[in-house]
């Protein structure tokens, strides 16, 4: 597992450049509940072990229709990151029912591929928001639901929560208010669909091209890097 | 209630004490006779919930003010304590043998405002912020917009259109 | 003949041994034990908070509870804005049930500020209160079935509270946060025909309250799951400071409402439901019951509310407006317990301190902490929302 890691143009983060060590963050060897040896590195298996890759379309001629099927089923990750997730749930009832849009709400990055970002993002959730986003297949887009995601919206002057969000991952369509109705976050759907079918939506390639400049800002602001950690 | 108070007052030296209307009193002590007070006050007095630690940052007169709430469920009386330590040596006696919910507030304490509580489980552990290496945040030295303009990258307004200006062009368009 | 499939002789080597004083002795580099992070998502609870369980097959050995995916550092924020620009602000401090902590904020500042409020701004905040409270009442008692799978309580509760939420819109202009209640009152009196539309919802709300106790509380996996689990001793009510439905199912009669009235509820006629047995079953019982009571308090203040009179006392010019030295702690009671604020003013125009205490800064930290301790795995999500945590209002 840990053989083939390769950081091509990752800095390096080493103990000196650390300074929040933590003793489980050390080498080890761990044996499984079925008796098997590992050898753990956190510091080297939890990140992204290759620069991402951007993915360009193989067959132009159905790259339209592909397009279509993608914006006419996309699959929420469910992570509320803020105030605005408590007008997530009311959008799957059937008062405003988006389940009708083929919009479905997945429990695991893996399966999804719209992140809503809801509002305000502390540091501590913006490490795991990028994880999140890291882990998503491609292609993938990013929906900012709320003015703080805009300018810091209410908490502009707070120590904790970013003011802007796309310094830290692209966004491709930013809902405006505080919070907005369900109505609003529908609009914002179908105008996200229009992009996606017109093929404007490149926000994972636009991750790739610019992966250092993101990966600048959010090693400047989020000064612990350590991930949590299982103990095999 | 009020007999509650002089019992307190002949008991242990109170500073200063007083008795507001609607269910609220309030008592001053020393530092030294706080955990004393705290026992006396549950064990014998009844005062068996405890609700709420607050640290006051008094910067002017180098001081900070922690303040104990406690509830008497029989009387239905609140009465709050208070205790004012050095800004200098911020350090305070831990009461979590009392009440185990105290260690939570001590945490917290210790991290938005750098009081210490020596012997309480689990201060120093970071509890609401991750990777944070400058001073305590609450203290009233700490300038939050200042430190969130650096930081964060906040986004320009754009030009011709601050509010500020707009209205106060449409309400006094004769004033300069 | 023995049939050596079913020839099961369990492997005693993997088990933990007990240490002395009769807790497990945890060694994490043995394979006997799997440290695992749930969070920072969960069914059913709205905010972020993340668990860190220590297992030993299924069962819970050790767990410690992480806070801070929200935290915005409210009380920093409140202390650089005037007192009638800390209201926008103080109302996303806990995000479901957001009138209480106007109501402390203008309460408080009132106490401060010596002023007195007309009789019909309280029977409106009362009545703005209880709906409020209905409508988080509405998304818990089905949220419990939630997270055990029963996903039908949770659509007829949702839907409902849209019914709730349309009124608010009509009543203050916003759906979530209102800022409605403001210091010397009310915003506004009540619309045309208001009335009438909000009986027409209490009667769809009752209708729900039948049916989701056939659906939910008579339903065989939820009683199996439900009752028996998540047992809270009596004698940590008072070493931990539990208020609220979690202390009334373990039978301590604790309301702030009737134990130091506020606004009029001295005037309305209720009951508060007690129960001893205190389970994850019992403790959803209470808030069935507390759901009955709130529809009955509305229509008692809907006849109540006097049809004239000011809606607001007269202020100085609040851009202006400086506050005399004092200190004060103000307590209202939400769905969930004692919901307090804690204020500090020094005679200039910005608070100096403002603090709030959350019912669930002591159940969802401290006494989480303790309750995991030999639950099973798969009741970690049932136990955090049947003591109602809201995490946003942990970590402000």
């Amino acid at each position: 597992m840990s053989e083939e890691t390769k950081h091509n143009n990752q800095p390096e983060n080493t103990e000196e450049t650390n300074k929040f060590p933590k003793a489980h963050l050390q080498k080890r060897t761990v044996y499984s509940p079925d008796g098997e040896k590992i050898e753990v590195d956190p510091l080297q298996d939890y990140y992204l072990q290759d620069r991402p890759e951007r993915r360009d379309p193989r067959y132009r001629a159905v790259e339209k229709f592909l397009n279509w099927a993608r914006s006419e089923s996309l699959w929420i990750l469910g992570f509320g990151t803020g105030c605005g997730s408590i007008e997530l749930p009311p959008l799957t009832t059937p008062r405003f029912d988006a389940f009708r849009f083929g919009i479905a709400m997945r429990p695991t990055p893996r399966q999804s591929n719209l992140f809503i970002i809801s509002g305000y993002l502390s540091i501590k959730t913006l490490k795991r928001a990028i994880r999140s986003y890291e882990q998503m297949p491609d292609p993938k887009y990013v929906v900012a639901l709320g003015s703080c995601t805009i300018n810091g919206g209410m908490y502009f002057d707070s120590y904790n929560t970013i003011n802007r969000l796309d310094k830290y991952m692209p966004v491709d369509v930013y809902i405006a208010g505080c919070m907005p109705r369900p109505e609003a976050l529908i609009a914002g759907f179908n105008k996200l669909k229009q992009k996606i079918k017109e093929g404007r939506a490149e926000g994972a390639n636009e991750y790739v091209q610019r992966f250092d400049e993101y990966k600048a800002n959010q090693k400047q602001i989020i000064k612990d890097w350590n991930m949590p950690d299982y103990n095999w | 209630m009020k007999e509650i108070l002089e019992r307190i007052n002949q008991q242990f030296n109170c500073i200063g004490h007083e008795f507001q209307p609607e269910n609220l009193s309030w008592v001053q002590v020393d530092k030294k006779q706080l955990v004393p007070l705290l026992s006396y006050l549950k064990h014998t007095e009844k005062f068996t919930h405890f609700v709420l630690l607050t640290a006051v940052d008094w910067i002017e007169n180098n001081e900070f003010q922690l303040n104990y709430l406690l509830t008497n469920h029989t009387l239905h009386q609140d009465i709050a304590i208070r205790v004012m330590i050095s800004r200098d040596e911020a350090e305070m006696e831990t009461a979590h043998h009392l009440w185990q919910q105290i260690a939570t507030y001590q945490r917290e304490i210790y991290e938005m405002y750098g009081i210490d509580f020596p012997s309480s489980p689990r201060v120093h552990e970071s509890f609401l912020l991750e990777g944070w290496d400058g001073i305590p945040p609450m203290r009233r030295e700490f300038d939050t917009k200042k430190y969130s303009e650096e930081t964060f990258f906040p986004r320009p307004r754009p030009e011709g259109k601050d509010p500020q200006t707009h209205m106060k062009q449409k309400l006094y368009p004769n004033e300069e | 003949m023995k049939n050596k499939l079913f020839n099961i002789t369990p492997d005693r080597s993997k088990y933990p041994t007990i240490g002395k004083d009769g807790k497990p002795e945890i060694d994490l580099s043995s394979g006997k034990f799997v440290k695992i992070w749930q969070g920072p998502n969960h069914p059913g609870v709205t905010g972020n908070m993340s668990l860190e369980l220590t297992l030993s097959g299924d069962e819970i050995v050790d767990a410690k509870t992480h806070v801070g995916y929200l935290h915005r550092g409210f009380e920093k924020l409140f202390e650089r804005r005037k007192y009638i620009q800390c209201f926008p602000t103080s109302v996303r401090m806990c995000v479901p049930e957001s009138d209480s902590n106007e109501y402390c904020l203008a309460v408080g500042t009132e106490k401060l500020a010596g002023i007195e409020v007309p009789d019909r701004a309280q029977w409106l905040r009362m009545l703005t209160l209880e709906m409020s409270r209905l409508q988080m009442l509405l998304r818990i008692v089905p949220g419990q079935g939630g997270t055990m799978g029963l996903g039908i309580g949770v659509q007829w509760g949702m839907y409902l509270r849209d019914l709730i939420l349309d009124r608010f819109e009509e009543l203050t202009g916003g759906r979530i946060y209102h800022m409605y209640i403001l210091p010397g009152g009310v915003r506004g009196g009540l619309p045309d025909g208001f009335e009438a539309r909000l009986e027409e919802n209490l009667k769809d709300i009752e209708k729900f309250v039948h049916r989701i106790d056939n659906v939910l509380y008579q339903n065989a996996v939820f009683r199996k799951r439900a009752m028996g689990v998540g047992y809270l001793d009596p004698s940590w009510i008072d070493e931990y400071g539990v208020v609220g439905s979690n202390a009334r199912a373990a039978g301590f009669k604790r309301d702030v409402r009737k134990d130091n009235p506020y606004l009029f509820y001295n005037q309305l006629n209720w009951e508060v439901p007690v129960k001893t047995e205190s389970d994850i079953y019992t403790r959803a019982r209470i808030r069935w019951y507390d759901l009955q009571v709130t529809i009955d308090l509305i229509r008692q203040i809907l006849a109540k509310i006097p049809k004239t009179g000011d809606v607001r006392a007269k202020t100085p010019n609040v851009m202006h407006w400086k506050i005399p030295a004092g200190q004060t702690y103000v307590k209202s009671e939400s769905s969930r317990g004692e919901f307090g604020f804690f204020m500090v003013s020094d005679g200039t125009d910005k608070p100096r301190r403002i603090n709030l205490r959350g019912p669930s800064y002591t159940h969802a930290v401290s006494l989480l902490e303790r309750m995991l301790i030999n639950a099973n795995i798969s009741d970690v999500g049932a136990l955090m929302v049947s003591l109602q945590t809201c995490p946003p209002e942990i970590e402000r």
